[in-house]
């Protein structure tokens, strides 16, 4: 740590535009020598594209600043480019290949080897020596998919060893793990940091930040808002607090423009439409993952419910498999509609006791692209347009013609594919659905993600009539002024768990992010930071 | 031999020379473009159909000779019907051979051990068909396993089934009421003119059923306010449509008249495109193939609807192996080799894709003409079956070639 003042890393003045949107805008970031370095922003806020532009994933030329690296400038054209100068990205998704061991794994893509012929014995004895230096005694030809993710998370910090890495990015790294080995992993980065590997570790979980780093940039809408220290010395205690690091997250103003509401006024307003109680999900491959912690949540007639969360909190998890169980391992909890307990076991069941879904991802879970408007929008609920199991194309044609209408598709006809329409156009046809198949209930998660303000403000309009029309509203969203400007009351949820429930009256964006931010990680024991094996292998490397 | 050439010459002058200004050409091409691999596909099949004609001196398209086309081809087009609804579902079947065989060989045990009456017969052909198919879509369905895998297991599975059935021994023959089923032709009715009357009349009640729904497209376009093409080429194209199936009808009409399975072809080709046009289910088909998972979150039955496509696939097998068997007059272990690769090539030319989702009925039977014209012209001009296999596996390629070189220069 002599040169701990030192930049390692100079990222300068970065700004990357995709096409009608810009991801960043003139963003810095320096990162010192040595050190832990945090960056922390909502969804959306340009944290991954922004290490996309430092790993090479966009290449050099795709964007405009300077990267200075170790002193000298830096023009990556692809990822190994930037693999080659000691500068390694684990993404959030793991990139293993589940029925190769661990050793090829660790090199795979740089295998030692002559001539296309594979070294075994190098290839083991260097692969156990790195497990061993991240903490791992498992034997080197363990297939990949007989571990648990928080091991293959370190294998991937292996893998990222073995490419001699100056700086190590570590992307959500503790997202998918459970406590004990969140705190492993945490521990293996101050290890890290005592051998002089610097690390940008891009966490939501600020009780994270706090322990482990040394200082911290915010960034929001794609810019750089500040940096902050959170330590002077490594061994220091934190001098920031987590409201300060919130308070510049969320800064964002609250000029959007919501249309007006009217409330429903009917004779059951204000009675309990739609309730899910002690609603528990296991993650699909790994059993012992809870994605949803004994959730509960309940929506009257004719009001607008929020769910705030940040990426991994559970909230799309929770839709999916209230919606017909199409996510995970169902392990408890019921769903009540109208106050009786109803079946949602199937998707069918769910949309016949008048639930709909409405996907975060239209084009994967909400559309068949290559297909007419007209018969995306009849899908869900064919049976009305037909008598006798032969739909009537005419009278198709006459509801998808009045969607278009009334939604404001714009599209030449209602025969155009939808794969040529635009985003917010797309998400008015699946909008459309769901509407046309009549439910009391609608879960809309991330409605207004990735079309303009325009189109935002034409699918507002459309949430309001819903609610106005005696509809229960479940509002998914990760922009928290979206949240305060429709919803009545807004839940919060952090790691699978319901954090918080906070009225309309008493919501703001700091309370919100207070909540999403809540770290059960460091309320659990945390191992002995010297007994573990990387003391005992220091020597090897150092 | 005036008739048929005039088919020809009319179905590809209607497609290929617009010679009016440029307005017609750009309604044209418009038009063509939504559909390019069907109408590209009708126009390449016209082309072998001319290039054939020409080459072998006017046999390809004698009444005999067509009369033979359509037999001959019959099992296939079967075959080929039902593996498009498998591929647009998003599935494969690589049974279908073996099974047609297996059929076969149980009408065979039948109808010559057991003298069972031939409609009973074939019922229970028909039965045992959906029974296999339902077997496969179970595994598929509701177990999870690929149709790929499963299909292959029942290619071997009802190869070895006909072996064992047969005892390796050919069975025959069948009883003459049966051998109509592959052979027969619609019996002769009413006065004595050059033509077969029945097959006149079949031919003037289909040319009134294209026309109605020809007028009704069109005027449901109008309605929707969709283009429509000018009055004039929509005359030409009715035209057209009319002199195609007149100069087919005569040819026919001119020999022994309209064959039996091409009654039943005609049959599927309207029920399952009906089915796969305007019934629930297949709406649902197309979904499924298109985006399984959004197809299941918009409430679909996949595994049921999955397994109706395979248990219909095997009623079709079954008729197809009941054709075959017929046609044969003889149940023999080796019948349906290579059936399944025709099929799955007629259905590809025929404008399926391979990831599901896109094709139609229609399409498969254009695609089996093509394969079939193609077989039967090479025959008549002396192409060993050795060439034979390479021209069709590069028709094949070229076909779905054009097809992903068209869709990337459109863009979409």
């Amino acid at each position: 740590m002599s040169s701990g003042t030192a930049p390692v890393l100079e990222m300068r003045s970065i700004t990357k535009t995709f096409p009608g949107v810009k991801a960043l805008s003139e963003v810095e970031l320096t990162v010192r020598e040595g050190e832990i370095h945090a960056i922390c922003g909502e969804n959306g806020a340009g944290k991954s594209t922004l290490m996309k532009v430092l790993s090479g994933v966009h290449p050099h030329g795709s964007y405009q600043g300077d990267i200075v690296f170790r002193g000298e400038p830096c023009a990556f054209k692809d990822i190994r480019a930037s693999e080659r100068r000691g500068i390694v990205i684990i993404h959030q998704e793991l990139a293993l290949v589940p029925y190769l061991s661990l050793a090829e794994n660790i090199f795979l893509g740089n295998e030692h080897a002559t001539r296309g012929v594979i070294h075994w014995n190098d290839t083991l004895g260097h692969a156990g020596k790195l497990l061993r230096r991240v903490g791992l005694t498992d034997p080197p030809l363990t297939r990949v998919a007989d571990i648990g993710v928080g091991k293959q998370q370190l294998v991937e910090i292996a893998k990222a060893l073995s490419k001699e890495v100056k700086l190590l990015i570590l992307d959500e790294p503790t997202a998918a793990l459970n406590d004990e080995d969140s705190a492993k992993l945490l521990d293996l980065l101050l290890e890290f940091r005592a051998q002089g590997i610097s690390c940008i570790l891009i966490s939501h979980k600020l009780g994270e930040i706090r322990k482990v780093a040394d200082s911290v940039t915010i960034l929001r809408d794609g810019r750089t808002i500040e940096t902050l220290t959170v330590r002077e010395t490594p061994d220091a205690e934190p001098v920031v607090s987590e409201d300060r690091i919130i308070r510049g997250m969320v800064g964002r103003d609250l000029d959007h423009r919501f249309p007006e509401r009217t409330p429903y006024e009917g004779d059951d307003a204000g009675e309990t439409a739609f309730a899910v109680s002690g609603w528990t999900v296991h993650h699909p491959i790994d059993q012992q993952r809870k994605v949803v912690d004994n959730v509960s949540v309940e929506v009257r007639r004719g009001e607008i419910v929020g769910i705030a969360g940040l990426m991994g909190a559970g909230r799309t998890e929770l839709a999916m498999s209230v919606f017909g169980r199409s996510y995970g391992r169902y392990a408890a909890g019921s769903v009540y509609v109208d106050g009786r307990e109803v079946s949602t076991r199937t998707v069918p069941a769910a949309v016949r006791h008048g639930i709909a879904y409405v996907t975060e991802d239209r084009k994967t879970y909400g559309l068949n692209l290559g297909d007419h408007v007209s018969r995306n929008i009849s899908l869900a609920a064919l049976d009305k347009v037909a008598h006798r199991g032969v739909v009537s194309e005419h009278e198709e044609t006459r509801v998808a013609e009045r969607f278009r209408k009334s939604m404001n598709i714009k599209a030449p006809t209602v025969f155009e594919p939808v794969g040529r329409l635009s985003g917010g156009n797309q998400q008015k046809v699946v909008l459309s659905k769901w509407i046309f198949a009549g439910p009391e209930v609608l879960i809309l998660d991330e409605p207004t993600r990735g079309i303009d303000v325009g189109a935002k403000y034409e699918i507002y309009t459309v949430i309001n009539d819903l609610a106005a029309q005696g509809k229960a509203v479940v509002f998914i969203s990760s922009e928290l002024p979206e949240l305060l400007g429709m919803c009545d009351r807004i839940y919060t949820m952090a790691a699978g768990r319901l954090t918080g429930e906070v009225a309309r009256a008493d919501a703001t964006q700091e309370v919100l992010m207070r909540h999403m931010t809540m770290d059960r990680s460091l309320t659990a024991t945390t191992p002995g930071r010297t007994d573990g094996p990387a003391d005992q292998e220091r020597g090897l490397t150092g | 031999m005036s008739a048929p050439t005039t088919k020809t010459d009319s179905a590809a002058g209607a497609a290929s020379s617009p010679g009016g200004p440029d307005g017609l050409l750009g309604t044209l091409a418009r038009g063509m473009r939504a559909n390019m691999r069907q109408y590209g596909m009708l126009l390449a099949l016209a082309l072998i159909v001319v290039l054939f004609q020409i080459w072998t001196d006017g046999i390809l398209l004698k009444p005999q000779n067509v009369t033979n086309l359509v037999q001959q081809n019959s099992y296939i087009l079967i075959l080929a019907i039902g593996m498009m609804i498998v591929i647009i579902a998003g599935h494969i079947d690589l049974s279908v051979g073996s099974l047609a065989a297996f059929i076969g060989a149980a009408a065979g045990v039948m109808m010559i051990k057991h003298d069972m009456p031939w409609a009973l017969a074939l019922a229970l052909c028909l039965l045992i068909g959906a029974a296999a198919g339902a077997w496969q879509g179970f595994w598929i369905a509701y177990i999870g396993i690929p149709s790929f895998i499963v299909t292959l297991a029942g290619m071997l599975l009802f190869r070895g089934a006909t072996q064992i059935l047969l005892e390796g021994q050919t069975l025959r023959p069948f009883p003459d009421g049966f051998q109509s089923v592959g052979n027969g032709f619609i019996p002769e009715m009413g006065p004595y003119t050059d033509y077969h009357n029945p097959t006149l009349v079949i031919a003037l009640a289909v040319i009134l059923f294209v026309l109605w729904r020809e007028w009704r497209d069109r005027k449901r376009q109008e309605e929707y306010e969709l283009d429509v093409i000018p009055m004039g080429l929509f005359v030409a194209k009715c035209t057209a449509l009319v002199a195609a199936i007149v100069a087919f009808a005569l040819t026919l009409a001119s020999y022994h008249g309209a064959p039996i399975v091409l009654l039943v072809l005609c049959g599927l080709l309207i029920a399952l495109g009906f089915v796969m046009r305007n019934a629930v289910i297949g709406r649902h088909v197309y979904a499924l193939g298109g985006n399984r998972p959004a197809a299941k979150l918009s409430g679909v039955k996949d595994k049921r609807v999955t397994f109706l496509v395979f248990v219909n696939m095997g009623v079709l097998a079954a008729l197809a192996g009941v054709v075959y068997a017929a046609r044969l007059t003889a149940a023999t272990p080796n019948a349906g080799i290579n059936f399944e690769l025709e099929a799955i090539a007629a259905a590809f030319i025929g404008g399926a894709s391979a990831s599901g989702g896109v094709g139609t009925v229609l399409g498969a039977i254009i695609g089996g003409l093509v394969l079939g014209v193609l077989n039967n012209g090479m025959s008549l001009v002396g192409i060993g079956t050795d060439y034979q296999q390479v021209i069709k596996g590069l028709v094949l390629l070229a076909a779905v070639g054009f097809d992903v070189w068209n869709k990337r220069r459109v863009g979409s």
